[in-house]
């Protein structure tokens, strides 16, 4: 048997071990935020914090939770009542299909509990791992800068090679900032 | 007694005045107008951007997202960091100015155009041994790449070691000057040798290094440690079980990937990423002649090797549960990936990678436990811009407690070696330092 914290709440699982943790948090405790995508961690969709840092858990045993602590895209808020990350999602409008949504939402979550005021470079950095196939990149930028508490300006978020110029991309100019 | 005094301190006298001759005496050489592209004899340019790839420039001469050639890589010396050098055509900040004597002169003897000293991060004890005639042809190529304007940091040494008049007594001591060579190009063992020893300077990362920073002749491509990672050695007894084999080798080199051996990782990425856009048949003599280097495995390696016991402080009961947790976390998180061939995936994954069968995992043979730890903590990521075999790190995964479970399920119960001595602190060295759960 193994006891974590899931969203708050202590929960116990007598799950075999060797299950990933995606698995039983979909199946098992009915939190649906966690998406399956690749299971190879080759993706992101499957996202959630555990001890406070964003972890994949489609490769996560069960096995490796004991007494450790695991945030969802439900322990961040609701959808009446969204936490900051999230609503700074649905301020920018990130979503195309959305499923990568709750990976990159949990990504960042964690970039920002371990570094509250990241610069864009770092926020490139800690989204890498995380895919999105829609192309919502330059919102799901925005969104993860408006997160960290600074609002896309003018500038918007450059595509790599644009930085030297801060030339606005031409996405910009269709979003109010 | 006296005379014996005195003809020391005359030895000691003259030493000194050879020292401070050698230290200032390089002469500066004439900066000229830079060349215009056009007046490069385009073959010599493209054999010289094939030498390039095979001397592996980039690696030290451009920065992560900066521009080629334009410098600023950080090598993390163990004394401090030494800066990849601007190596495009730009008149102030790179080697626009520097005249094609010039450029040779720095790859044979270490020394800048105005004639300072090199440090010995720039592979110069290699490189001495390259013709002027590809050193020439690299010239054309680096004199005909875009001019990028970039000041590089100065090195960042305690004193006295930034002190570059210093390095002149470096090299009376480790550097036996310039020998350019051509081998009989019929000859592949010669012809690899000479890439190897020379160009490719495979013993800057591979041979150890003694304390003041030279290679150690003795222990010619015995492996060594460079940022963070175990380069294991080529020459003489291997870690690995199964024999390299040449055309192994050189699919290593070329394709980053063995498939009895494992991935080319961390430094040796970027390694095999710019030898990919060598001359095939250049890499395959290098293989050739490291594999002719090879005795076979080491003791540990060897496929009968019987495991010796190491004491390790903890009992039997702590030693099986720690195990047992190991198999648990390595069949859920490591065997949905390295699939043994003949075995399905396991688990519910949508489908098996082609991630390595790990009891073929040269890390796992090696004497000490860092590249596994660098594997597990942080992946494999292929360099920017280049195919290869991505493997997520698990950093924020796994505990040190946990990882030290699979390291010991993997090392002793898979491939069945003694334990790593201070596995725990490799791990915390690999993690930056930081305890992160």
């Amino acid at each position: 048997m193994v006891t974590m914290t899931v969203n708050g709440k202590t929960v116990s699982s007598e799950t075999d071990p060797e299950t990933p943790l995606l698995y039983v948090l979909r199946n098992e405790l009915e939190l649906n935020g966690a998406k399956f995508g690749c299971g190879l961690g080759q993706c992101g969709a499957c996202t959630v914090l555990v001890d406070g840092r964003a972890a994949i858990s489609c490769l996560l045993p069960l096995a490796a939770l004991e007494g450790r602590s695991v945030t969802t895209l439900e322990g961040l808020g609701s959808a009446d009542d969204p936490g900051p990350v999230q609503a700074a999602f649905i301020e920018e409008q990130a979503a195309q299909c959305g499923y990568c949504i709750p990976g990159m939402i949990m990504r960042t979550a964690g970039l920002l509990n371990e570094t509250p005021d990241p610069n864009d470079e770092e926020i490139r950095a800690a989204l890498q791992p995380n895919l999105c196939r829609c192309g919502t990149h330059m919102r799901i930028l925005r969104a993860a800068r408006r997160a960290a508490g600074r609002p896309s300006g003018e500038d918007g978020f450059a595509f790599a090679g644009e930085r030297a110029t801060g030339q606005a991309p031409a996405e910009d100019e269709e979003t109010p900032a | 007694m006296k005379t014996i005094a005195l003809s020391l301190a005359f030895a000691l006298l003259g030493a000194l005045a050879v020292f401070l001759i050698y230290a200032w005496s390089p002469e500066e050489l004439e900066a000229i107008e830079p060349p215009q592209a056009e007046s490069f004899d385009p073959a010599l340019v493209a054999r010289g951007a094939e030498l390039a790839a095979l001397g592996n420039c980039l690696t030290c001469h451009q920065s992560e997202g900066g521009e080629p050639f334009a410098g600023g890589y950080a090598v993390q010396t163990p004394v401090g960091a030494i800066y990849g050098s601007n190596i495009t055509p730009d008149p102030e900040t790179g080697i626009g100015r520097w005249s094609e004597a010039a450029f040779v002169r720095s790859m044979h003897e270490g020394l800048d155009r105005e004639g300072r000293h090199l440090f010995p991060a720039y592979p110069y004890t290699h490189f001495s041994i390259v013709p002027d005639e590809d050193a020439r042809a690299i010239y054309a190529y680096l004199m005909t790449r875009r001019p990028v304007r970039n000041e590089v940091p100065d090195p960042e040494l305690p004193f006295p070691l930034n002190v570059r008049a210093l390095q002149a007594g470096w090299k009376l001591l480790f550097f036996e000057g310039p020998e350019p060579a051509t081998p009989d190009p019929d000859d592949r063992l010669a012809r690899g040798r000479h890439l190897v020893e020379g160009l490719g300077h495979c013993g800057a990362c591979h041979t150890p290094r003694n304390l003041l920073m030279a290679e150690s002749d003795d222990d010619y491509l015995q492996g060594a440690h460079a940022a963070g990672w175990y380069n294991p050695p080529l020459a003489g007894e291997v870690d690995a079980p199964a024999p390299w084999t040449a055309e192994e080798m050189t699919a290593y080199l070329t394709g980053g990937f063995a498939d009895a051996h494992g991935v080319a990782a961390g430094p040796m990425a970027e390694v095999a990423g710019k030898l990919a856009r060598a001359p095939r048949d250049d890499v395959a003599a290098m293989a050739e002649y490291v594999v002719s280097l090879q005795t076979g495995p080491s003791e540990t390696a060897s496929p009968d090797a019987a495991p010796a016991e190491i004491e390790t402080g903890e009992t039997g009961a702590e030693r099986s549960a720690k195990r047992r947790l190991g198999e648990t976390l390595y069949r859920s998180a490591c065997l949905r990936c390295h699939t043994p061939s003949g075995q399905e995936a396991s688990g519910t994954a949508a489908g098996s990678s082609q991630g390595l069968p790990l009891a073929s995992s040269t890390a796992l043979f090696a004497p000490e436990g860092t590249n596994l730890a660098q594997f597990i903590l942080h992946g494999v990521q292929p360099p920017e811009g280049e195919t290869g075999w991505p493997m997520p790190g698990f950093a924020s995964l796994l505990t040190d407690e946990q990882i030290a479970a699979i390291a010991a399920y993997l090392r002793e119960d898979l491939v069945g070696r003694p334990a790593w001595e201070e596995f725990a602190d490799t791990l915390a060295d690999a993690r930056g330092g930081k305890t992160a759960n």
